[in-house]
């Protein structure tokens, strides 16, 4: 028996590949360089590695116009995975800039970067997964590198707390997954997601109650990541606990990972099942607009607030996926890119009053925090408006995108569910505005001791860069649709 | 030039916005720079005003840019007749606005005269775009400096009230959104003058809800009186006066002029609510303790009165409705500034504290009384001619709706009587103290003004009414829409009133949208 060797595209694995090449330059960089220099040689080369993998996800998007599979049919290379790629790469940077003046021991920094850019190259190998192996793989490497980062700061209960809670949920979710690509292998008997479309219609099986089982368990287990209701238990936990600039990568990063996963796997292993999963994905929407929102409303804490706004916008974008038309990858791409830049910015912003004032903070404790930080708080009065869904930001035409591809798909009760959740966050999000601007900082409990915070320059970039991202997307909508609408057209929509 | 008036006329604020926004400059400097803009603001209107041709029909001063081609969205912009004068209006009232902070002076200047700048370019924006997206993007953009504006600036109150007043309006537009998404999908174009006429009334009422909370309308007011309260005085002036305005440009451009079958089924259910709307205003403006509660509620009564007048359906009503939004938005602008006057005077607004203001004072006292005649509609008053053609038009109808309204007239005259009486005559308040001052000459120069403007529409109101729909009778043009529309079996449109029963004359080639039929 002879074992052919199967030819490797390694252009299209290129953007994991220079991400991992970082993670390893960092980790030996810090074992071989004096302690203080580890941390901007970690950053440096973390942020050279993002920025290759970014050009390199760039060219790989410009050069996929025909979607394929590669290496043996594990992995595909199209443009859905090249921009989510990109998107990712632009994350890991931005997360970079935002953790860089953090203190942190200098004999944990360079495990601290070389974790983000593993944990950023699996969610890119993640995201081009084509079968169930490569598909499980891609989970379980940029999870145990996500559940070491937010225990990072090993002197801090809460951190410790937060990594093992998404240990033990992220496990459980990842098994979930794990049993469902097992149920419906053993009900296709094929891995590759198109094979299993193609045994699916061939074999009969749309009503298989095995086949179902496992496309439920899967679609559970993705719900875990992208932390949809009912399986977001776990994400204002550890969104609170994990040092901020972590919360900032995971909140961005995994739910572009886990979303574009979701995307694809529904669209090209299971459109013989679409009148099921559509409903599935509608009331996952739903929920997760109704808890986020909801839960959101009673928050103080603002990581809190935020965690809860990122699993209602879970329900938003679930929304362009229960559409499943075309209309609806779209959407779900274009709205990836403002909603990433604007969660890490929030968080970023957070990170920086934190580091001001050297404790959690609440909403009260942002009192007078606009005029004191004029850059920071305009940062974040866009971040809340765009989150919100009103003009000038990004978030508009996500939500308009979205909603559209619900009326397009005939869920008109889905698009007005989206409405009544719109309305509803504004409470919180104008609440963070309200807190910023319209409190006088008499109100704050105790000034910031000695005088006006250290100046962060790298911080204050990487802010202003996500500020770009928001309102650029607004009103440069069209080529940013377009590069959506060529990545959407690599998944069988129509 | 003609093509770029209009994007400078929006543009323009917003630059000067960013200017004062991103440069070093003192608080008076920017104070200045802003009020500085405002007024050459004013003068492109006027020179808009020199361009535009009232003869000829349609789309105006027109620009367009292709903002988007996935879903057909455009940068698309221009003048009717009417939204020229509302545009006057609103450049006018925000320039007295403007001049009104800048001398009462502001704390952290820089942020507030830029924030009413961009509002003003945003009002501009939505009384001039012809996409429903932009018209959108301009009415929700409205609401972010109005909401900082007042909430940073405002009363003691203003939390609560800036909540109310942003949850109601984006509530209301939302569905509006839904509606725009619907319409646009089917039409497969968001450009109101590319759209074809829908007989959806679903769409139709998601409009509907936007316009009817802007107003607002009945039963969907309750964000009014504390936002009126809470404003620092020239933010309540363009709040009521200007931005309660979107809603009846609302009603008439879009859905009336693009939904002419609904428009005519839901006719008697917004016609009742605007009735309602009319004497509940009044008589809650008529029992209000205080100056900005009877301003508050009569602005209510008053988008009441123009309501009526848009969905009589019929040349009067309209005609009637544009002049009395004109009107509106003077006067409101008028009174609330002068209400900020008088509460820098007595600080408080509370009739029981106020009282014998006349006395010693004749320029307050007569520029007071000045408005408010114009205000209780006089004969004579541009606000009579206005009241008269509404009414008119509501006649037409059917003479309860007409009766109505000539209620609410009389309830007018007797809140503003009274409003003129508690503050000027009556015995001088607790609150009013001796050595109050006179209106100074910076106040009169910018309260005068408006006043100006209302004496002079009175002298010819026909500068409106005959100019607003110029060659395009806007029931014609109504009428026109809806014999184009895909399902025109309903002929109950020809039932109402006589100017629809007429039929379209010859000319009505000429339409409100100004797309060759």
């Amino acid at each position: 028996m002879s074992f052919d060797k199967p030819t490797v595209d390694w252009l299209a694995l290129s953007p994991e590949l220079i991400m991992l090449g970082a993670g390893a330059v960092c980790l030996l960089g810090a074992v071989m360089s004096p302690g203080s220099w580890r941390r901007p040689f970690g950053a440096t080369v973390c942020a050279l590695g993002f920025l290759g993998a970014g050009v390199a996800a760039a060219f790989l998007f410009a050069e996929s116009d025909e979607p394929r599979a590669i290496v043996a049919d594990a992995a595909r290379r199209d443009q859905l995975a090249a921009l989510a790629k990109l998107i990712l790469a632009g994350c890991g940077l931005l997360a970079v800039g935002t953790g860089y003046s953090r203190r942190m021991s200098d004999a944990r920094v360079g495990e601290y970067y070389a974790l983000i850019a593993t944990a950023a190259a699996g969610m890119a190998f993640f995201v081009s997964a084509n079968n169930l192996m490569t598909l499980f793989l891609g989970l379980e490497w940029f999870s145990i590198a996500l559940y070491v980062l937010c225990a990072i700061d090993l002197d801090r209960e809460e951190s410790l707390e937060a990594g093992l809670k998404y240990l033990i949920v992220g496990g459980f979710g990842s098994a979930v997954l794990l049993f469902g690509s097992a149920l419906v292998y053993g009900a296709t008997g094929e891995l590759g997601f198109e094979r299993i479309a193609a045994a699916t219609g061939e074999q009969g099986l749309t009503d298989d109650s095995l086949l179902v089982f496992g496309l439920a368990l899967m679609l559970a287990g993705l719900g875990f990541k992208a932390s949809a209701a009912p399986f977001h238990m776990w994400t204002p936990d550890v969104y609170q606990g994990a040092p901020t600039p972590v919360t900032a990568f995971m909140s961005a990063a995994t739910k572009v990972a886990a979303l574009v996963v979701t995307l694809r796997v529904l669209t090209t292993a299971f459109p013989e099942l679409d009148e099921l999963w559509t409903v599935a994905v509608a009331v996952i929407a739903c929920f997760s607009l109704a808890v986020g929102n909801l839960a959101a409303l009673v928050q103080r804490d603002v990581k809190r607030l935020l965690a809860y706004s990122s699993v209602s916008h879970a329900g938003f974008m679930l929304i362009a996926i229960a559409a499943n038309n075309e209309l609806g990858g779209r959407a779900l791409l274009y709205y990836l890119i403002p909603y990433a830049a604007m969660s890490i910015g929030a968080f970023a912003v957070v990170a920086a009053r934190e580091r001001e004032l050297g404790r959690p903070v609440a909403l009260e404790d942002l009192a007078g925090f606009g005029w004191e930080q004029p850059l920071l708080g305009l940062s974040m009065f866009v971040f809340m408006i765009g989150f919100a869904g009103l003009p000038l930001t990004g978030g508009f035409f996500g939500k308009l995108y979205a909603f559209a591809a619900a009326y397009e798909a005939g869920w008109w009760w889905l698009m007005l569910a989206g409405v009544a959740a719109t309305v509803i966050s504004l409470y919180y999000y104008l609440g963070v505005i309200r807190a910023m601007y319209m409190r006088p900082s008499a109100e704050l409990q105790f000034a910031a001791a000695g005088g006006s915070p250290p100046r962060e320059w790298l911080l204050g970039a990487t802010v202003l860069a996500a500020v770009v991202v928001t309102v650029g997307s607004f009103f440069a909508v069209e080529p940013v649709v377009d590069v959506a609408r060529d990545a959407a057209a690599s998944l069988p929509l129509d | 030039m003609n093509d770029w008036l209009t994007t400078i006329l929006i543009f323009l604020p917003v630059a000067g916005a960013l200017a004062i926004w991103l440069l070093p400059l003192a608080e008076r400097t920017a104070g200045s720079l802003a009020l500085l803009v405002a007024l050459v603001e004013v003068g492109f209107w006027v020179l808009a005003l020199q361009r535009f041709e009232f003869g000829e029909a349609g789309l105006q001063l027109g620009h367009e840019a292709t903002w988007s081609e996935d879903l057909n969205i455009a940068y698309e912009v221009g003048f009717f007749g009417f939204s020229l004068w509302l545009v006057g209006m609103a450049v006018v009232v925000g320039a007295a606005a403007i001049a009104y902070a800048f001398w009462a002076g502001r704390d952290r200047a820089r942020s507030y005269f830029g924030l009413t700048l961009f509002l003003t370019g945003a009002i501009v924006g939505v009384f001039t775009a012809q996409d429903l997206l932009l018209f959108y993007v301009f009415f929700e953009v409205m609401l972010i400096p109005l909401y900082v504006l007042i909430g940073v600036w405002g009363g003691p109150g203003r939390l609560g009230a800036t909540l109310k007043f942003v949850i109601y309006t984006v509530a209301g537009s939302l569905l509006m959104l839904v509606a725009i998404i619907a319409l646009g999908l089917q039409q497969d174009t968001f450009s109101l003058t590319e759209m074809r006429a829908s007989d959806n009334e679903w769409i139709f009422l998601g409009f509907v809800a936007a316009f009817a909370v802007k107003a607002p309308l009945f039963p969907l007011h309750g964000w009014l009186p504390d936002a009126y309260r809470e404003s620092p005085p020239e933010i309540a002036a363009v709040l009521s006066g200007v931005v309660s305005k979107a809603a009846g440009y609302g009603f008439l451009r879009i859905a009336i002029a693009e939904f002419p079958g609904p428009a005519k089924d839901f006719q008697v259910l917004l016609l009742a609510l605007a009735a309602v709307g009319l004497v509940y205003g009044s008589l809650v403006a008529f029992r209000a303790p205080d100056l900005r509660g009877v301003i508050a509620y009569s602005s209510m009564a008053q988008m009441g009165l123009v309501t009526l007048g848009l969905f009589a359906l019929n040349d009067a009503g309209f005609d009637g409705a544009v002049l009395q939004m004109v009107n509106h938005g003077l006067l409101s602008g008028a009174l609330f500034l002068l209400a900020g006057t008088i509460e820098r005077r007595a600080a408080t607004g509370d009739f029981a504290a106020l009282g014998g203001f006349a006395r010693g004072r004749p320029a307050l006292a007569t520029v007071l009384m000045t408005t408010g005649i114009i205000a209780l509609a006089v004969p004579g008053a541009t606000t009579f001619a206005a009241e008269f053609l509404i009414l008119l038009g509501a006649f037409d109808v059917g003479w309860g709706w007409a009766a109505v309204g000539v209620s609410a007239v009389v309830l007018a005259a007797m809140y503003t009587l009274r409003l003129i009486s508690a503050v000027l005559h009556e015995r001088p308040g607790r609150a009013v103290a001796e050595e109050a001052l006179d209106l100074r000459p910076a106040e009169l120069g910018i309260v005068v003004p408006l006043v100006a403007c209302l004496l002079a529409l009175s002298a010819w109101p026909a500068a409106v009414t005959e100019h607003a729909f110029a060659g395009d009778r806007p029931a014609d043009a109504v009428e026109s829409r809806f014999e184009a529309a895909p399902n025109a079996a309903s002929n109950r449109l020809l039932q109402g009133s006589p100017a629809l029963a007429a039929g379209p004359t010859p000319r009505y080639v000429v339409r409100v949208t100004g797309v060759d039929p």
